[in-house]
């Protein structure tokens, strides 16, 4: 599988899901810097967390009129698969790929912590491999994680399926006090409606290694890379 | 030309300068000075880029050891190996006044300054951590700097993209309206990597990169070298910088891409005094002159003078000297990363800095007599009079507590004991990918991993590099340097090396902060004294030598000083990565150890003077803190990796503030599995061997050299027989239950407290305070 991983001025995620993706999980993986307009060949696009143009005026805001951006809408369109984390989660948003936005946390803070997260439908090329009932344990690290869209469009999420992960306590149960940041339904993550293009905000990349002492992050990356093979390795 | 005041013994004297230092400065010009030469004096001599009154102590220090690279006042930061061509460089720096003033971008831009002073180097940072100091929590003015200083550091390191990953908050009133902010940073880079900040080469020409120098940190460097008043916060909020992260990064990144090519002889970054210090130094540091011109030097605001461009600070700037010929990869690569530079002059032969605006002279000094010949003060000391007061109260008179096991909760409780969640979780401290130990242990541990290091040549093969583990903590407590300055530096050194071998590493140096009050007066210069020696003393014994720091004095406004406060940062390398140790208990079952022993056996009462105990129970600051045994704490780290490293310890924890009860308190309850997911492993404890009639004084007594370690309980009893052959007392004093109690036996008391009580007063307390509608 082929990955290209996007570079704003600003990212600063980057790194990080290169080494996951190329040394961990052994997947040829290259930056492409925002002044291209051409992807080339690629399987996968990932949009890193960071502060891409400084987080000026709104998180996101900047990144979505970038050349590289075009081109990712492109890809999309063709229903290449997209993840965006963090920052990249929110990129999407600005740029109109996924719906909704990503506001202040409810705490006005910045929050670095690790959540549980609820897999709330295994029905997606991001979380097809993440084993039934399996909860995961992955850090966050932002201060505008606070998921919110209107209530037509909630209902259409919930309808159809589009809700990835939600925030959750140690036993798997969905409450408020197991919310971060104030996302609407404890939303961590969600993919559009061809279920190509999905957004989070945790970190699965810095949960990737047993060195760090944890590894379910990798689980999102062995959905894709499963959806990506013909024929995939059993987990 | 702008009006330029005349120069009058007032202008002198609002220049920091004295009647003495402007004769030397007449000399040294050979003529009257103009007001931007006065101007670039009274920046480059203030105690904050000179160390006029400190040099002089500051050669006590051990500098040397076979893994120095770039020693202590060499460059902007020290260099040290971890073998395989690969190196380190770290250094903490203050920004105590700014904060004071402006918390937020006072903090942040020490973050950045810190930042800069480690890419200028060569190097990529790649963590930070800081140390903090703030008066007492129920003072809103208090909590304002303490939230106004956290979300600084968040703001600038978490844009910024480095892990902040461990740090010390102290809360004690002789630190209200004087908060102290110190900022560390490390970096990696190859051996064949180090840059310096040397103006090489006559006839090369000099950039300035980075965003546009404006009037903002006007003259910061000489703010910081004075008391704090009353009008300080209005009068001085201009000499606060303002900072930007993003900038920041894209100048770093842009740096290390610039310096991989090798079209740079010199590079230095323009910090305290901005485009003065950085000029001049790197003349003085090649044995050059340079000359540059203010009219090409990018500016943020029409009209300013040559005196404001020159002592600016604004924030994000480097200076760059370039081999000639080479300007176009300058260009190239700082138009990729969109950002503004400006070849602004060259490097000349005659020794001078000469400073033009629109090719008219405007000011002319000789740069090494500038950056070298700052006056040397030895200045008057004698032992303060406090002391007499505080070494009155005997132990012994000092009344047993009715309820002892009540102190505990008191003792987690309280904010400077309390946990620190409160700050780390607003700071990012897992970007990179490679925090292996979070806050919340002894010390923290990363991984450093090839992806780390900066970039090699376009057309240069990729290295193999070996994943490299590195340990830091800052220590400090100010209340035991306040009552001993020699003996609670020793303390403060011994417990930073402590903490780094509590989590599997090696010591290797020291970098360390120096935090007094005003050096004019002799007491508060006693205690500077003093301190130097210790913190000598021990950074001998443990074999880290200091690498380079920051002295910070005059913090103190008319209600007294601080504490003296000499923050201590130390670096260690863990071999294997087997070898990282966290602090909280592991498996039920497991046998726990005290190395070390419990008390001092000829005084037991020994560890309560200065003791948390004393001032949270009784309300005293007093008593004679323990003395630190250099030899013995040696002895005791060098038998805890020796075990660590035969890999039967599965945790390890330090006893210091609270002493024995708090330290297996936090074994017990700092894990944390999840944001309001703490996993809790309660312990059975047996202290009736120690002979101390004082529970207290067991309990809460903080006598150093002491670590709890936990085994399996099959090789419990063999490692103690190891730590003893090693030269350490040692005692197996529990096992771990792993239920919801700590239970400790002692004599004929049977105490216990239940670990979710514990947990809510440690856990909670700081936020419950600062997040209180």
């Amino acid at each position: 599988m082929k990955f290209a991983v996007l570079q704003f001025p600003g990212s600063n995620c980057d790194q990080d899901c290169v080494h996951v993706l190329q040394n961990v999980l052994g997947h040829p993986t290259r930056l492409l810097w925002h002044k291209e307009s051409v992807l080339g060949d690629v399987d996968a696009v990932l949009v890193p967390g960071g502060f891409s143009y400084g987080d000026y005026l709104r998180t996101g805001s900047i990144a979505r009129f970038s050349p590289v951006m075009q081109a990712v809408k492109e890809f999309a369109d063709q229903g290449g698969l997209v993840l965006g984390i963090c920052n990249g989660f929110q990129i999407l948003c600005e740029a109109g790929l996924l719906p909704g936005a990503l506001i202040r946390n409810r705490s006005l803070q910045f929050r670095c912590e690790h959540v549980y997260l609820k897999v709330a439908t295994q029905d997606s090329p991001f979380t097809q491999a993440i084993p039934e009932g399996k909860l995961l344990r992955i850090p966050i690290a932002h201060g505008e994680g606070n998921y919110f869209c209107d209530a037509a469009t909630l209902e259409e999420l919930e309808a159809k399926d589009q809700i990835l992960f939600q925030y959750a306590d140690r036993d798997g149960d969905v409450t408020d006090h197991a919310n971060p940041n104030g996302s609407l339904k404890n939303i961590a993550g969600i993919c559009n409606t061809a279920r190509n293009v999905a957004g989070m905000m945790p970190h699965p990349e810095r949960a990737a290694e047993p060195a760090l002492n944890e590894d379910d992050g990798r689980l999102i990356f062995e959905s894709l890379i499963a959806g990506l093979n013909p024929a995939p390795a059993p987990a | 030309m702008y009006p330029a005041p005349a120069i009058t013994p007032e202008l002198i004297a609002e220049h920091g300068l004295t009647p003495e230092e402007y004769e030397r400065i007449q000399e040294i010009v050979g003529r009257e000075p103009n007001f931007t030469e006065l101007g670039i004096f009274s920046v480059m001599w203030s105690e904050h880029c000179s160390y006029k009154n400190t040099r002089a102590l500051l050669k006590g220090f051990p500098v040397e050891s076979p893994r120095v690279l770039v020693g202590a006042g060499e460059e902007n930061a020290g260099i040290l190996d971890i073998g395989d061509d690969l190196a380190i460089s770290f250094k903490i720096e203050s920004h105590n006044h700014p904060s004071a003033v402006e918390p937020f971008q006072g903090a942040a831009t020490g973050v950045g300054g810190i930042i800069r002073d480690i890419f200028t180097m060569g190097a990529r940072p790649v963590c930070a951590i800081n140390s903090l100091r703030f008066g007492e929590l129920d003072n809103s003015e208090v909590r304002r700097l303490f939230r106004g200083v956290v979300s600084g550091i968040a703001h600038y390191g978490n844009c910024f993209g480095i892990p902040t990953v461990a740090g010390e908050v102290y809360f004690d009133k002789s630190y209200e309206g004087n908060p102290l902010v110190n900022a560390f940073a490390l970096g990696v880079l190859r051996h064949d990597q180090i840059a310096r900040g040397a103006a090489k080469g006559v006839g090369n020409p000099v950039f300035y990169v980075g965003p546009a120098t404006g009037r903002d940190g006007l003259a910061g460097a000489a703010f910081a070298s004075q008391d704090l008043t009353e009008e300080s916060a209005e009068q001085q909020r201009s000499a606060v910088q303002v900072g930007d992260p993003f900038m920041e990064k894209l100048c770093m990144e842009a740096c290390l891409e610039l310096l991989a090519t090798g079209a740079v002889a010199g590079i230095q970054d323009m910090g305290a005094a901005g485009l003065t210090c950085s000029t001049c130094e790197t003349a003085a540091r090649g044995g050059t002159g340079i000359e540059i011109d203010l009219a090409k030097v990018p500016q943020r605001s029409p009209g300013m003078t040559p005196y404001e461009i020159l002592l600016s600070e604004s924030q994000e700037r480097m200076l760059i000297i370039v081999h000639k010929g080479r300007e176009e990869e300058v260009k190239r690569i700082f138009d990729k990363w969109d950002l503004p530079w400006a070849e602004v002059g060259k490097v000349t032969d005659d020794g001078m800095m000469v400073v033009k605006n629109h090719g008219e002279v405007v000011a002319t000094v000789p740069a090494a007599k500038l950056a070298d010949e700052a006056p040397l003060y030895h200045r008057d000391s004698k032992e303060p009079e406090y002391l007499q007061k505080t070494r009155a109260l005997q132990l012994a008179d000092v009344p047993a507590l009715a309820k002892p096991e009540a102190a505990l909760a008191k003792l987690l409780g309280w904010p400077s004991i309390a946990s620190k969640n409160w700050v780390y979780r607003q700071y990012d401290h897992m970007v990179r990918a490679g925090t292996a130990i979070n806050p919340g242990s002894d010390a923290a541990v990363i991984r450093v991993k090839a992806d780390s290091y900066p970039p090699l040549p376009i057309d240069e093969p990729q290295d193999d590099i070996p994943d490299k583990y590195l340990a830091m903590s800052v220590d400090c407590n100010g209340v035991q340097v306040y009552l001993d300055p020699y003996e609670g530096s020793k303390a403060t050194v011994a417990e930073a090396a402590r903490n780094l071998v509590c989590s599997g590493a090696r010591p290797l140096g020291a970098t360390d902060n120096l935090n007094f009050g005003n050096p004019h007066n002799p007491e508060l210069f006693w205690q500077l004294k003093e301190s130097v020696r210790g913190l000598a003393e021990a950074c001998e014994a443990f074999g880290t030598p200091v690498t380079g720091g920051n002295v910070s004095l005059y913090n103190q406004n008319p209600a007294g000083a601080i504490d003296p406060t000499p923050t201590v940062g130390m670096v260690g390398l863990v071999e294997k990565p087997e070898h990282i140790t966290s602090q909280w208990f592991k498996d039920e079952g497991d046998a726990i150890l005290l190395l070390g022993q419990a008390v001092e056996s000829d005084d037991p009462l020994l560890g309560l003077g200065g003791s948390a105990l004393l001032q949270v129970e009784h309300g005293r600051k007093e008593g004679t803190p323990p003395p630190c045994d250099l030899a013995k704490e040696k002895t005791l780290h060098d038998a805890l990796l020796g075990l660590i490293e035969t890999g039967v310890v599965k945790s390890a924890h330090d006893c210091a503030e609270g002493g024995l009860a708090v330290a297996l308190a936090e074994c017990a309850i700092s894990e944390l599995t999840a944001r309001q997911t703490p996993r809790l492993t309660g312990a059975e404890i047996d202290l009736s061997k120690a002979e101390c009639e004082r529970l207290d004084a067991l309990l809460y007594g903080e006598a150093h050299g002491r670590v709890i370690i936990t085994t399996s309980e099959a090789e419990a009893g063999a490692a103690v027989d190891r730590a003893k052959l090693l030269g350490v007392p040692s005692a197996r004093i529990g096992t771990v239950t792993g239920s919801d109690t700590l239970d400790v036996k002692a004599g004929d008391n049977s105490l216990s407290w239940n670990l979710s009580d514990l947990h809510d007063v440690w856990w909670n307390t700081i936020a419950r305070v600062m997040d209180k509608k």
